[in-house]
């Protein structure tokens, strides 16, 4: 603008006062006309009842870590219910002692997944690590090596179980329903029927009827003897409904793309596994990550119906912990501890699903 | 309509390098091609034209098999396109097409969109692909833009890279479907001049255009479509001076 050899000049303004910085952002979005302002106002009166005793109950007048009989002098929370239960809440009937196991294989667990989310290491090795993950994870549950006592898996509960049925389901469904969503649209007929039989049947039930006939039906039709675990069948129907609901939703990724995506990889000659692999997958699972992110979402929270067969996800254990006559009332504070819990665990799935979005966008 | 008339300065060999004999097409009920006949010699130019909906398209995509015919016969490079899917991909691999609509893959990079024909059909090793891919950047003119997205490319950009993907797999034709009827006017001529030099290298091409100014001074024949029917081929000078049929005139008044 200073420059002398331009023949027009142009000022640049800052905008005025009123419209930035704090001023402007209140006038702007608390008080841009009478009935916002009337509404701000209010909001900040219902603010000033509720705030201080929520403040005074959870923080001042609480107590963190005691034994149950300090809690009933006080009129705070008594947080005391989740420290003083800790483990049980995490590892629920897992033998005292061996509960170091479930922690060490929690850790790999976490650990795997934290590296999983950088996309450098998206290569056939990530899943040759989560087999490895699986059975390393397995054998430390289960035991019966390296002088570890045998546990059954009817003993694993609590935040274990959770995070396994839940990780090792979207694990293995997201693949599942993948290929379910490319055989739904292949030209062969019974492809394609099997496909939408499958997923129309199992979109038709409810997961809990699911699990049911999975711990119930199933075994009726095994012959005699023969048992399958019930938290790898409880594993499985999670599972296979989880890659239902995951194959629709591919599916309208794959119907949102471009004719002209097909033509071109045809007249360069690839051939379909190749189209798919390396042109339409990327391109249509990045449509569909918020869709997707929903659907595992939901996936993670319904694990916490499998109490229906018995086993003891982590909502379950807390729920014994209450039942303790100790204990019993402290409800709020140890749910409030679940829904934080639950919350960390959903939030940071779809905080990495949006940053993923970004990462993946590529300017059209 | 002789096609022996035409003078060019390349000597063709004599063996066509595609043949189309009695083609037809249907869309459903709708026969979109009739009765097509066609030689291609190589390293011949041939524009076609012809009013929208005259099949025109359909023509050059039935080539390399976008779309399917139901009579008659193609034989491209010595291979009869029937419903065989590895000489469907034969052909396809030395046929190279160019969309109107560019199609480039919008989640890879310039530089992987060239190079992922070479790699996975013809199993060229990585770093040769990538070393011939910024050589046709090159020959584009867009060799610095290798590392951005196709999104963040003007019309004009991507189409030239579109050619140059083609070109990547070192095809023995190519085609071209109305490669600059999508560009904003000041593009189309970097795109026509990277097709001119690759007519100038000897390059079979077919092209679908509505650009006369190239159809005069690049083609060795231009051919007349209507109604899916080819109704007059000519050397350009004669097409646009002297032209045969009363469509062609119509149409010729029409756009010039």
């Amino acid at each position: 603008m200073s420059d002398p050899s331009t023949t027009t000049t142009r000022e640049y303004l800052k905008p005025p006062v009123s419209e930035v910085g704090v001023l402007g952002w209140l006038r702007s979005n608390l008080f841009n006309s009478w009935f916002n302002s009337l509404l701000t106002v209010m909001v900040m009166m219902v603010l000033w009842q509720l705030i201080p005793p929520v403040v005074n109950w959870a923080f001042i007048d609480s107590v963190w870590n005691s034994p149950a009989e300090a809690c009933r002098d006080i009129d705070g929370a008594c947080w005391s219910v989740i420290p003083q239960n800790i483990n049980f809440i995490f590892f629920g009937f897992f033998p005292e002692g061996q509960q170091w196991r479930p922690g060490l294989a929690m850790v790999l667990l976490i650990g795997l997944v934290v590296y999983s989310k950088n996309r450098n290491h998206w290569k056939k090795s990530l899943g040759v690590y989560w087999l490895i993950n699986l059975v390393v994870m397995g054998t430390l549950m289960y035991g019966g090596v390296f002088g570890m006592p045998v546990v059954e898996t009817d003993q694993w509960s609590g935040l274990p179980l959770t995070f396994m049925l839940a990780l090792f389901g979207m694990v293995a469904a997201y693949p599942i329903g993948v290929l379910l969503a490319l055989g739904r649209q292949s030209r062969l007929p019974a492809i394609k029927t099997l496909c939408v039989v499958y997923i129309e049947m199992i979109r038709g039930v409810p997961l809990i009827s699911l699990l049911f006939m999975s711990s119930v039906m199933f075994p009726l039709f095994l012959p005699e003897g023969v048992t399958i675990d019930k938290v790898l069948r409880a594993q499985v129907a999670i599972i296979l409904f989880t890659a239902a609901y995951i194959a629709e939703v591919v599916r309208g990724g794959l119907q949102a793309m471009e004719r002209g995506q097909f033509e071109a990889a045809d007249s360069l000659g690839l051939n379909y596994n190749q189209t798919m692999r390396l042109i339409i997958l990327p391109q249509a699972l990045k449509i569909v990550i918020p869709p997707t992110v929903g659907i595992l979402l939901s996936a993670f929270k319904d694990t916490s119906l499998v109490v229906i067969i018995a086993l003891y996800d982590v909502l379950k254990t807390t729920k014994v912990t209450l039942s303790n006559p100790k204990w019993t009332g402290y409800s709020t504070e140890a749910y409030i501890f679940l829904a934080i819990l639950y919350f960390i665990c959903c939030y940071s799935m779809s905080s990495y699903s949006r940053k993923l979005e970004k990462e993946l966008h590529t300017g059209r | 309509m002789n096609e022996t008339e035409k003078q060019t300065t390349t000597v063709p060999a004599n063996k066509p390098i595609i043949e189309i004999n009695g083609m037809h097409k249907w869309f459903g009920d709708f026969h979109v091609l009739s009765d097509i006949n066609l030689h291609v010699l190589p390293q011949e130019r041939i524009v076609v034209c012809g009013p929208s909906g005259s099949g025109k398209s359909t023509l050059i995509r039935c080539i390399n098999r976008l779309e399917e015919h139901q009579r008659g016969q193609i034989i491209v490079n010595g291979t009869e396109l029937t419903n065989d899917i590895k000489n469907i991909e034969k052909v396809r691999a030395e046929v190279g097409m160019v969309f109107q609509h560019f199609n480039l893959f919008p989640h890879l990079t310039i530089v992987e969109n060239l190079t992922l024909g070479p790699i996975w059909v013809r199993k060229t090793p990585k770093k040769e692909a990538e070393e011939m891919a910024m050589m046709y950047l090159e020959k584009v003119h867009i060799a610095e833009q290798a590392e951005k997205f196709p999104g963040q490319l003007s019309g004009g950009q991507q189409q030239r890279v579109a050619i140059a993907r083609s070109l990547c797999m070192k095809p023995q034709m190519m085609l071209f479907d109305e490669p600059t009827s999508a560009l904003d006017p000041e593009m189309i001529k970097e795109v026509l001049d990277v097709m001119i030099e690759l007519a100038e290298e000897g390059m079979t091409m077919l092209v679908v255009t509505h650009e006369m100014g190239f159809a005069k001074s690049v083609a060795d024949r231009v051919m007349f479509m209507d109604e899916g029917q080819i109704v007059e081929q000519n050397n350009p000078h004669d097409f646009f001076d002297n032209p045969q049929h009363e469509r062609t005139k119509l149409f010729l008044s029409q756009i010039l």
